[in-house]
């Protein structure tokens, strides 16, 4: 079963590594983590994909809820919410080629970001099978490097994750 | 600071010793070193605290840890970076594991020279990390009072644990004061620990429980840490259930009183096992179903309720699922439920609850005692040991602290403890060498306490360089050696799993223990003849100012039974060598 679960944490130094340490300590999967302050200055927001069985699901979170730099924390996949995750992608440009990237990156309403004879940079966001759908249809032999900042997300609606 | 008040100025070290002193800390157990100088010297200006020098700062761990099981309160060891600091990891781990109030404070190189690995560095918050309940790196000194306090609180609190305080040695400068003032609390907004049970849940125990025709209480270390264990003798004596403990739960019962059925796990009774196993309704209290306990999980007790109440929600469903659970502290949701109890006692079925312990006498009875086992001419049995140290010291209030093996197992089982925090025993991280420091840690705070430490030929090896702290404080434990010349528990294995091929686990070249205490400064006393052992204890407890080492030769191929049979259920069992269910 995966799951986006976002954290708030203290912004203390050494607190996302007793978060990373947690999972790997007790054998739990991060597929993705993201990190970053948030408009409270003494507060992080984390979030962290993972998989695992429901009983797996609930102990990470309790598990999470113990340590002490951790202020609060949910489930976005126990309700509705929206997922977004950003790509950066150099894909070989050149000949016909050249064409056919621009034309595909704006079916997935991507932007070229950067640009030289011979590749193009693109700038996509989405949810991750999004990300994977373009990488499938520039195919993968145009691939030259891929950056993904991995999932992060918010509940829909009026509910907020908040002190 | 309040008007009028006369602000004091302090340097960090200073700061660091006063507010030990003003959370009323007496003892601390340390090591000095390069990176503490500056506190060592605070400590020699001051009388309010007095600091243990040990002789390996594992033990100091252990001792903070000891003197916490036994007064419920946080222990304190101070160390050094480096060295002196991975050296206590061993015993955060052991404190880590049994949920025990701890407080490390550890030197660190100046805040400067972190990460340049320095001489004698290391990264202490981080090799702590995976066994600290938290830990705090001081990057100011002004902050030290607050650190202390909060550090206090969160191992005092909720679930019990140990908590790291990583001090550079620039914070404890001496010729830098800041005004010091101890905070009377603190709040930490992230963390809060319960403080009540949820009261619809508890009415649902409870009925369950009254309904039950075949209830079992099972108690374990979190009733004695959180100052259950009167509520929990009020709660089975009301409600008429048997009880049975878990290793870290012994004394939360008294032992000696009749609805008690004995440890349960691997090592439990037979009776507490079958109890167990055959009961349709189990509260559990203050445990954590531990493997040791539940043997296969899937085969776990297949026709009870499950109520577990814990202060520790991720304790709660972490191995078992559980059909009620309460999170909450024991004390104060047993004390809810012991009120309701009373108010619904007439619903009992009265004659399901007497055929229940017609049962359960059966399961107890049949065996002809809880433990039993066969003494044979011309060797002494363990157990034999145990049972007499119970005699010599039964009617005075004693301490047992133990190593971990088979001689943990023998006392675990045979010595009958009728109050909490009188058993000091490592149980999750099974700890060898945690006993004698342990022990030390209990005795300094309870001088006129019998303290004896049950170890084994290969436990007591593991710290006996404190037999030199213990003369330098007087701290006059009694050690019994349960002296079998092998690993008892690896060998016990070995026997009856890998076709008694004892790959090192047998001694060669033991030292004469007579000869090493005496050496030490203490009292060595040897017995080989199993009409010596009663006169023997009675010197060592009646010798109350030395420090008796009582060497037993005890049977070599003595087993620890009723052992649990892996991937069976809690009622799979060997009994004897030849014997199982």
């Amino acid at each position: 079963m995966r799951r986006i679960i976002s954290v708030l944490v203290e912004n203390e130094p050494g607190a996302l590594s007793r978060i990373v340490g947690l999972f790997a300590q007790r054998n739990y999967n991060i597929e993705t983590l993201t990190v970053a302050p948030t408009e409270d200055e003494t507060l992080s927001r984390l979030t962290v994909v993972t998989d695992g069985k429901p009983e797996t699901i609930e102990q990470i979170t309790k598990q999470l809820n113990k340590l002490i730099d951790v202020v609060k924390l949910v489930d976005l996949t126990e309700g509705s919410h929206v997922e977004r995750e950003l790509m950066l992608i150099k894909v070989k440009a050149h000949g016909a080629l050249r064409a056919e990237i621009k034309r595909t990156a704006d079916i997935f309403r991507g932007q070229i970001v950067d640009v030289t004879s011979g590749v193009y940079t693109v700038q996509l966001t989405g949810t991750g099978e999004k990300l994977d759908a373009f990488i499938d249809a520039v195919g993968e032999t145009s691939v030259l490097e891929v950056a993904r900042s991995g999932v992060t997300g918010i509940a829909r609606g009026e509910k907020v994750l908040s002190l | 600071m309040t008007e009028g008040k006369q602000v004091e100025l302090l340097s960090g070290a200073d700061m660091v010793v006063r507010a030990l002193a003003d959370e009323g800390v007496e003892y601390i157990y340390g090591y000095p070193g390069g990176a503490l100088l500056h506190v060592y010297d605070a400590i020699f200006r001051q009388d309010k605290i007095t600091h243990v020098l040990v002789r390996h700062e594992q033990a100091a761990t252990h001792m903070a840890d000891g003197y916490a099981r036994s007064s419920g309160k946080a222990g304190v060891a101070l160390v050094t970076s480096g060295p002196g600091a991975t050296n206590t990891i061993t015993g955060i781990a052991t404190a880590y594991m049994d949920s025990i109030p701890m407080v490390v404070l550890s030197g660190q190189v100046p805040s400067q020279f972190i990460g340049t690995d320095m001489f004698q560095e290391t990264d202490m918050v981080g090799i702590s990390r995976p066994i600290v309940k938290h830990s705090f790196l001081v990057k100011r000194a002004e902050d030290i009072p607050e650190i202390i306090k909060k550090a206090f609180y969160i191992a005092q609190t909720g679930r019990p644990g140990p908590v790291v305080v990583d001090l550079p040695k620039d914070i404890t400068d001496l010729t830098k004061k800041y005004p010091y003032e101890y905070p009377g609390k603190v709040k930490i907004r992230s963390y809060s620990p319960p403080q009540k049970g949820h009261s619809g849940q508890i009415r649902k125990a409870v009925d369950l429980l009254m309904k039950a025709r075949r209830p079992i209480i099972y108690a374990g270390g979190g009733v004695v840490m959180g100052n259950g264990s009167e509520e929990l003798t009020k709660l089975v004596k009301q409600s008429g259930a048997p009880v049975t403990n878990t290793l870290m739960g012994l004394g939360s019962y008294p032992g000696t009183d009749e609805q008690f059925v004995g440890m349960l796990g691997m090592h439990g009774s037979y009776a507490a096992n079958l109890a167990m196993h055959h009961s349709d309704l189990v509260l559990a209290v203050g445990v954590r179903f531990d493997d040791r306990v539940t043997n296969s999980t899937n085969k776990f007790c297949p026709t009870a309720k499950i109520v577990h109440v814990d202060i520790d929600p991720a304790s709660i469903a972490k191995n078992i699922p559980v059909d009620v659970p309460i999170v909450g502290p024991v004390n104060s949701v047993l004390k809810e439920m012991n009120d309701l109890v009373a108010a619904t006692k007439a619903s009992q079925d009265q004659e399901a609850l007497g055929n229940w312990w017609k049962q359960v006498n059966e399961w107890r009875d049949g065996q002809g005692s809880l433990f039993p086992f066969e003494t044979a001419e011309g060797v002494i049995k363990p157990q034999q040991v145990v049972q007499a140290l119970y005699e010599a010291t039964k009617n005075d209030d004693t301490y047992i602290t133990t190593d971990v093996g088979q001689h943990q197992m023998f006392a675990a089982q045979h010595y009958l403890f009728d109050k909490p925090n009188r058993w000091i025993t490592s149980g999750g991280l099974g700890t060898m060498g945690f006993g004698l420091p342990a022990a030390m840690g209990v005795k300094l705070h309870n001088p006129d306490a019998h303290v004896a430490c049950v170890t084994g030929e290969g436990s007591i090896q593991m710290n006996i360089q404190e037999l030199s702290t213990c003369l330098q404080y007087d701290l006059n434990v009694k050690i019994i050696n349960l002296n079998n010349q092998a690993l008892g528990m690896v060998r016990q294995w070995q026997t009856m799993q890998y076709s008694s091929r004892y790959s090192h686990s047998y001694m060669e070249s033991l030292p004469d223990f007579k000869k090493l205490v005496e050496a030490y400064g203490h009292v060595g006393i040897t017995v080989t003849d199993v009409k010596d052992l009663a006169p023997a204890m009675e010197e060592a407890f009646s010798l109350k100012d030395r420090l008796v080492f009582l060497d037993v030769a005890v049977d070599t191929n003595e087993h620890v039974y009723p052992m649990q049979i892996k991937d069976g259920s809690m009622r799979d069992m060997w009994l004897t060598k030849t014997e199982r269910t």
